[in-house]
């Protein structure tokens, strides 16, 4: 009994790190080649569960809901980077900084103008509701499993797009360096909205996973956000493997801790990341003070 | 501010690839370059000298697109490019090689060359999705802009892993990628060894037989040998311009470099 309990525990930490993952992964790729710290992030993701409630009602279909979601705040994300900060290049990291801060605000309170500030419930797909019984460890849901499922696939194309790719060549040169991209003859400025709308895509994309297994409000993003900051140290700034790997370990480490010691649940990712940087400044897979 | 600029080169004919036309820039107050007007002939190899705070990194970084000119024209085939964004200058067909190290230490040889080659190619985007034979035809040029440096072999090396010479021969590789119009070259030679400087000098000359190369140099004696023209800068301005040995017995090029300080020494 103890052993499947903590077997379901484990597996609901597995699938929280997916959406921890998700979203580090967004913020990473932003920070790591534009060197801007999103702290929009967060309602980006919370916009992304919203557009996933409307588009439920629309239609009526999760699946729908599934592919256009992450476009739709994708192009959000991109008209963002091309109109507000994109003027901010080259002024210092705290102009982009203090304005994602403050976009972050202005989208809560879009919704909260347009959805009321109430929490909206949102319903477990019924193809995915219920669960399944593996190996006999337990019985897990079967929509976790979708949205660990979902996680690896992405994360898979994600590799492939930056390692197989010349595209990924493209965004790992301009990771390092996009003054010699911009000489060599690519447009960084496009390179840079690109990811900017990749981020931001992969943002409302973790937040709709989430939205039928956390609740759907308006500051779902402000508590996430700083998870997912936690995880980005963790991993450390920039690394695809490391943020993999430090989202499901911060959920693990969240859900055990749930298990046994409920009121220090939320403290024990501040633990683990204290513990890492301690070890590791540069966090598990950062490459130090390289940008 | 347009001045026929004597001797020689003033003007351009079918056979200018690049002009720099009464090309000034000031930085505040700071008169940095001003009214240079130099035409580039095709399939030349022209070196810029010029002693310390000539003008000589100005005026390259205006050629290149780096910096924008505070007066005149930029012609590159006949088109005036002046004030054309960075990237469009390497897709225009100017490629520079820089002073200071300018590869990703991460990528390999072959890759950072492929960065290049995708580069210049970028306009026709829509290859995405014409997939494999595309980025074929990118891998064989990259691979053939190594093997033209000498750098076949180490292809998948990490640029950090290759011993400075290299490195520099790696540069140009990179400059070469695109098939350039122009290939500007910024003191190809700047921190080489003797051994090291007679090998780049070489791969110059050898490249230089079939391109147009503008090559930025210091040390004067390096270029004597190799340039079929020469353009002497001295405070900004533009001091001479013709072959080796008109420059040789230039009188103002003499004084410059002989009298004053012998601050072109080498």
């Amino acid at each position: 009994m103890e052993i499947d309990l903590i077997a379901v525990q484990l597996f609901t930490g597995v699938a929280l790190g997916a959406v921890f993952v998700l979203l580090s992964t967004g913020l990473s790729i932003i920070f790591g080649m534009l060197g801007v710290v999103n702290f929009a992030h967060g309602a980006f993701y919370m916009t992304g569960a919203y557009a996933g409630v409307f588009f439920l009602a629309l239609t009526g279909n999760f699946w729908l809901a599934l592919a256009a979601v992450p476009l739709l705040i994708g192009a959000l994300g991109l008209g963002v980077e091309r109109l507000l900060i994109r003027p901010l290049y080259g002024r210092g990291p705290d102009y982009p900084l203090l304005l994602t801060f403050g976009l972050g605000y202005v989208l809560v309170e879009i919704v909260r103008i347009l959805f009321g500030t109430d929490g909206v419930p949102f319903e477990t797909p019924a193809l995915l509701s219920g669960g399944i019984d593996l190996g006999g460890l337990g019985y897990f849901p079967a929509y976790r499993l979708f949205v660990i499922a979902v996680t690896a696939v992405i994360l898979l194309l994600l590799w492939l797009l930056l390692a197989r790719t010349r595209y990924g060549l493209i965004i790992r040169a301009g990771a390092r360096d996009p003054e010699i991209l911009s000489i060599l003859g690519i447009d960084i400025a496009r390179v840079w909205l690109l990811v900017f709308g990749l981020g931001t895509g992969l943002a409302a994309l973790a937040g709709l996973l989430a939205a039928p297994m956390r609740s759907v409000n308006p500051e779902m993003g402000v508590a996430v956000l700083v998870e997912a900051f936690v995880v980005t140290v963790i991993g450390g700034m920039g690394s695809l493997l490391g943020g993999a790997i430090a989202g499901m370990l911060v959920g693990i480490v969240v859900s055990l801790t749930a298990l046994w010691m409920p009121e220090m649940s939320t403290i024990s990712m501040f633990a683990l990341m204290t513990l890492v940087l301690l070890i590791r400044p540069q966090g598990l897979f950062g490459r130090g003070l390289a940008r | 501010m347009r001045q026929p600029v004597p001797p020689l080169e003033s003007s351009a004919s079918a056979d200018t690839v690049l002009a720099a036309e009464g090309l000034g820039k000031r930085y505040g107050g700071f008169v940095a370059l001003a009214d240079v007007s130099v035409a580039f002939t095709r399939g030349r190899l022209t070196a810029i000298i010029g002693p310390n705070g000539a003008g000589k990194s100005t005026f390259f970084a205006l050629l290149s697109g780096a910096a924008t000119p505070s007066s005149g024209r930029i012609r590159l085939e006949g088109a005036d490019i002046a004030g054309q964004a960075q990237f469009r200058f390497a897709r225009m067909g100017i490629a520079r090689s820089y002073q200071i190290t300018s590869l990703f230490p991460e990528l390999t040889a072959h890759e950072n060359v492929r960065v290049a080659c995708q580069a210049v190619h970028a306009p026709a985007r829509r290859d995405l999705w014409r997939g494999r034979s595309h980025y074929r035809a990118l891998v064989e040029e990259a691979d053939a802009a190594l093997a033209q440096v000498g750098l076949l072999a180490r292809r998948s090396r990490p640029a950090s892993r290759l011993a400075h010479g290299e490195q520099r021969a790696l540069e140009i590789a990179v400059a070469l990628a695109g098939r350039p119009k122009l290939l500007l070259l910024d003191e190809p030679t700047a921190g080489m060894s003797p051994e090291e400087t007679k090998e780049m000098m070489d791969l110059i000359a050898r490249l230089a037989t079939e391109r147009t190369v503008l090559l930025v140099e210091h040390k004067m004696k390096l270029v004597m040998g190799l340039a079929e023209r020469i353009v002497v800068l001295h405070q900004g301005r533009l001091l001479a311009s013709g072959s080796p040995d008109d420059i040789r017995v230039h009188p103002e090029v003499r004084r410059v470099y002989l009298g004053e300080g012998r601050s072109g020494r080498g």
